[in-house]
């Protein structure tokens, strides 16, 4: 089947080119911003979706990634003067080489024991940063002014950033679905669903998983450059918050695990919830809570997730979201 | 001969699962492998396939030495196998379970070819008209049907089998009798584990016997039916001695 005549390839992508479509003609800056931070956890979410809702590994510490490629990436931006194109890839290039030398290792491990270990990772990465000078130690580092003239000035530089956030979601979503649709991607549902039964039929697991690693990983490195570039400094505490992972987890197990739509809706319609929790004076200090909550809730309940459950009560919508 | 196994031994802590196997198996045969429960088949298999590395021993797999390969690697190199406890991927379809099979067996197949074989392997089996249910919502015995559609779709050379009589009814184990004897007849070498007696004797060329991991006989069924040490092995099971004993 060609893949443009599939709603579930098109849909998520025309989703999120309208939207960014409609925020750029109408030009406003607090408009941007909402965009800015939902789009952002689009990308995360679908990110981590390709690990795990693909493979089924749970991927506790996914933020080190979006860290640690946010770091190096504002790093050769600010500190080097790369253009910001090449320091968002040099940082998902970063994440992606991390991905790939710790994957070799962790990836061995299964179950609570991988997810443990992530977490290991980012609070490690995180200790590694507080202490590394170049990366301005534990007070991190802030933008060099000179960076935001060459796009002419700082507004017209969140501008262009927001440019490239959006077309690096709809990449996220295109290669999630190309992944899922590709022998490469059936070679890892099979691992999702009993990897020694997959290996005996010949998929090279532990190829496959440091492969989608690496992917999974490479975006929240390019997502983080755009994010700290955006922010105009990056800090140990801001760049690896564990609960953003956890969040991040919240997003695509909400939508649904394993599908491209899942983690855009889920990412979008946690954030809502988000928004008003922080904003009402009941809940402000008790969003997290609320997502823990939320988290157990879909498991015990809707362990597919909104886009799951959709599919599996109304088949006719299957082809629609994929 | 597609198969050597050679002085394989296996243990797991202090159980001695395997003592110095050693046997062939010559290209288009079906080669039988009975015993007692505990008496290490399955074990055989996993260490055939890679899933476990023998402890001593040699396992040669059309000429090349596959000890302590990884299961995928064997796999690649046209050597397939079913599950006793069956393992289909729950929430992918019957259709995509077996092009698993196909796309990552002895022939790496793109998905397009890879649906094609799917869907001839599951018409020789049997199961075609459920190939685009859940493969969780199949019964026992089509679960069986199914590991055996994925084991063909990956082509192979050898085709271990592992129980895939058990927990089937009369008619059942006849279709499935068949379905074993087309698959030889397609070039297919076959070793299998079965304790469905008068079924494995009837369709062996040749009989294996474990007991305890040690092989106590090897031979043509009908030798090995009248061997009294392979009588004594099953004499605990006062049922099997009879049915081996009626052969």
């Amino acid at each position: 089947m060609k893949p443009w005549r599939n709603p579930g390839f098109w849909l998520p992508l025309v989703i999120v080119l309208v939207w960014g479509a409609v925020v750029l003609l109408i030009h406003q800056d607090t408009m941007r911003e909402t965009a800015f931070i939902l789009l952002m956890a689009v990308g995360l979410a679908s990110s981590l979706n390709i690990l795990l809702g693909y493979t089924g590994y749970v991927s506790f510490g996914h933020i080190v990634f979006f860290g640690l490629g946010g770091y190096t990436g504002f790093y050769l931006l600010s500190e080097q003067g790369w253009p910001l194109f090449a320091a968002a890839i040099g940082g998902g290039l970063l994440s992606a080489l991390i991905a790939g030398l710790v994957g070799l290792a962790v990836l061995r491990l299964r179950g609570a024991y991988f997810a443990l270990a992530t977490i290991g990772i980012n609070e490690a990465a995180r200790a590694f940063v507080s202490n590394f000078e170049p990366f301005g130690g534990p007070t991190g580092m802030f933008v060099n002014f000179s960076a935001y003239q060459k796009y002419g000035g700082p507004g017209e530089a969140l501008w262009i950033t927001f440019i490239f956030l959006w077309v690096t979601t709809m990449v996220v979503l295109l290669v999630s679905y190309l992944v899922k649709h590709s022998r490469f991607g059936l070679g890892l549902l099979a691992i999702r669903e009993d990897e020694d039964a997959a290996m005996v039929m010949g998929v090279k697991a532990p190829k496959a998983k440091t492969i989608t690693y690496i992917i999974s990983a490479f975006f929240p490195g390019v997502i983080g450059t755009l994010y700290f570039f955006k922010n105009g400094n990056v800090e140990p505490g801001d760049a690896f918050q564990l609960h953003m992972s956890i969040e991040m987890l919240v997003m695509v197990m909400l939508g649904g695990m394993g599908t491209v739509m899942g983690p855009l809706l889920g990412a979008v319609g946690y954030q809502w919830l988000r928004g008003y929790l922080l904003t009402s004076p009941i809940f402000k200090d008790l969003h997290l809570a609320v997502a823990g909550a939320m988290l157990l809730l879909i498991i015990l309940f809707v362990p597919a997730g909104v886009v799951g459950w959709v599919r599996n009560h109304f088949r006719r919508l299957q082809k629609v979201l994929e | 001969m597609i198969l050597q196994v050679q002085d394989v031994t296996q243990r797991f802590g202090g159980l001695q699962a395997l003592t110095d196997v050693t046997f062939d198996l010559p290209e288009g045969q079906i080669l039988g492998l009975i015993g007692p429960n505990g008496a290490g088949k399955t074990t055989l298999f996993n260490v055939i396939n890679g899933v476990y590395s023998p402890e001593r021993g040699k396992v040669i797999f059309r000429g090349e030495d596959v000890t302590r390969m990884p299961s995928y690697e064997v796999a690649r190199r046209g050597l397939a196998r079913t599950h006793q406890v069956v393992r289909p991927l729950h929430d992918l379809s019957v259709r995509e379970n077996v092009m698993v099979g196909a796309c990552y067996g002895r022939e790496k197949h793109s998905l397009k070819e890879a649906r094609r074989l799917a869907d001839d392997a599951l018409t020789q089996v049997g199961l075609i008209d459920r190939a685009d249910q859940p493969s969780g919502s199949l019964n026992v015995a089509q679960k069986k049907r199914l590991e055996m559609a994925r084991a063909l779709a990956a082509k192979p050379y050898l085709i271990l089998l592992d129980e895939v009589l058990a927990g089937l009814n009369p008619s059942e184990i006849a279709a499935m009798m068949e379905t074993v004897r087309a698959i030889r007849d397609q070039g297919i070498t076959i070793l299998m584990i079965e304790h469905v007696m008068q079924a494995i004797m009837a369709i062996s060329d040749r009989i294996l016997v474990l007991d305890y991991g040690i092989l106590i006989a090897a031979g043509l069924p009908e030798e090995v039916a009248n061997n009294p040490q392979v009588i004594e092995a099953y004499l605990g099971d006062p049922k099997m001695t009879a049915q081996l004993l009626a052969e």
